[in-house]
């Protein structure tokens, strides 16, 4: 799932990748590919994590994590790294997700009464980068789809979210509703139906698999 | 013509905060959080605080240890996502928590340091962070008026400073700080290192001392501010 997701990264683009699985995304791009990382923090640039012995105490980014930097980084303030982001400067970002509706909209910082750290950059990041995909599990920790046809939880951003990956499958959001547009190896439709909390339109060919 | 030197006791500096002040406090995580200043700030002893930083830290370290002596009402940020001390605290009601889009706080801080009154912005429309906001119409588009955000007071940590309060940053430890640097009548700096006058290049400096009341320096550093051992 992260490898395909990771395939979602054009040659040239500048990204920002959400907190969790989504900074995985970037172990299975080569060394060597044509992308700018954003960190909300003030890097651009972002170079491979680092372990605590080799880190430099002020480089972490906005998850925390000791990162580096590459031929070319820069560093600015928060202002500056918001100017980019509401401006339209992120080609991608990729996000985590509690719950995503059939429209597009996503929620992925509160729950209430459980889960209400604050909403940090999210709010933006979905709002303003050029195209949002989600990086998800396809069902929550008791098996309850997180596609559903409305959103029940406090929203990050509406109509944001263009595709959604999960172990299960790759997701379009269309103005029809959930697209299937690959399914991974071994899950069959039927399986990705029950695990889908809306509707899904499904192709007359072959899915490609992942 | 000489530049005024504003090399000043960290102590002597703090005592200045009184009960009831709200206070910005630099820093994204540990990189550029003031952590001596804040352990100043509690020795000092000021109550009723309104704070206003980017995140609280993590549980005994740096904001927090203002959190644990009970000297914060209210808190101004982002994300508490690695304090759970402070998500208590919030949760059970023991201090009053405003939460802002991050790129919102900064440009409230800019717009406070820049003496505009608000910002207009899209932002968080229909979220509820835009509960009780004024909407505005812009070209046709509803904006949210984003009120600027001014402090008493404002602790920043610098990696290097002259005497005269030019400061400079490093790495991602910049973040907030030279925007709150500009958004407080007393502006109170500690740099790992201040230097004489000129031995700062005056296009390497990211904030004018104009901004900046007292420096002090720190010497040796803390464990505070090593790398964090998760």
């Amino acid at each position: 799932m992260i490898a395909r997701a990771s395939r979602e990264i054009a040659s040239g683009m500048v990204v920002n990748l959400g907190i969790g699985l989504p900074t995985k995304v970037i172990d299975h791009l080569p060394a060597d590919f044509p992308v700018c990382l954003h960190t909300e923090n003030g890097l651009t640039g972002i170079g491979p994590t680092l372990p605590p012995d080799q880190a430099d105490r002020n480089l972490i980014d906005a998850g925390g994590a000791y990162v580096s930097t590459v031929p070319g980084s820069a560093f600015f303030d928060s202002a500056t790294s918001f100017a980019m982001v509401r401006s339209g400067r992120l080609d991608l970002t990729m996000l985590g997700a509690f719950e995503v509706s059939s429209q597009g909209d996503l929620a992925n910082w509160k729950i209430p009464g459980k889960f209400s750290p604050g909403v940090g950059g999210g709010i933006e990041l979905a709002q303003k980068a050029r195209r949002v995909v989600v990086l998800t599990t396809h069902t929550d920790r008791a098996g309850n789809p997180k596609l559903k046809d409305e959103c029940t939880l406090p929203l990050t951003a509406r109509g944001c979210v263009s595709r959604i990956f999960t172990e299960m499958a790759v997701i379009d959001v269309t103005p029809k509703g959930y697209a299937l547009v690959e399914m991974a190896e071994g899950v069959s439709l039927a399986e990705v139906r029950e695990a889908t909390g809306a509707p899904l339109i499904v192709p007359d060919s072959n899915l490609p698999v992942f | 013509m000489k530049l005024p030197d504003k090399r000043c006791d960290m102590a002597a500096a703090v005592a200045r905060i009184k009960d009831g002040a709200t206070v910005m406090v630099g820093g994204f995580g540990v990189p550029g959080t003031p952590m001596a200043l804040i352990h100043a700030l509690v020795d000092h002893g000021a109550r009723d605080l309104t704070l206003i930083k980017n995140d609280a830290n993590e549980p005994g370290m740096g904001l927090d240890h203002l959190l644990q002596s009970g000297q914060v009402t209210r808190l101004i940020t982002t994300h508490l996502g690695l304090n759970s001390h402070a998500i208590d605290l919030m949760n059970s009601g023991r201090i009053k928590v405003e939460f802002n889009a991050q790129g919102m706080l900064a440009e409230r801080i800019r717009a406070g340091g820049a003496g505009i009154g608000a910002v207009l912005s899209d932002i968080g429309i229909g979220t509820e962070l835009a509960e009780g906001k004024q909407v505005v119409e812009v070209d046709g588009k509803p904006h949210l008026v984003e009120t600027a955000l001014r402090a008493d007071f404002a602790l920043i940590h610098a990696d290097r400073a002259d005497t005269f309060g030019n400061l400079a940053y490093v790495a991602t430890a910049r973040n907030f700080n030279p925007l709150m640097a500009m958004a407080a009548p007393h502006v109170i700096v500690e740099a790992e290192t201040v230097t004489p006058l000129g031995a700062l290049d005056a296009d390497a400096v990211h904030t004018s001392g104009v901004f900046v009341d007292h420096v002090t320096e720190l010497g040796a550093l803390s464990k505070e501010y090593a790398v964090v051992q998760r």
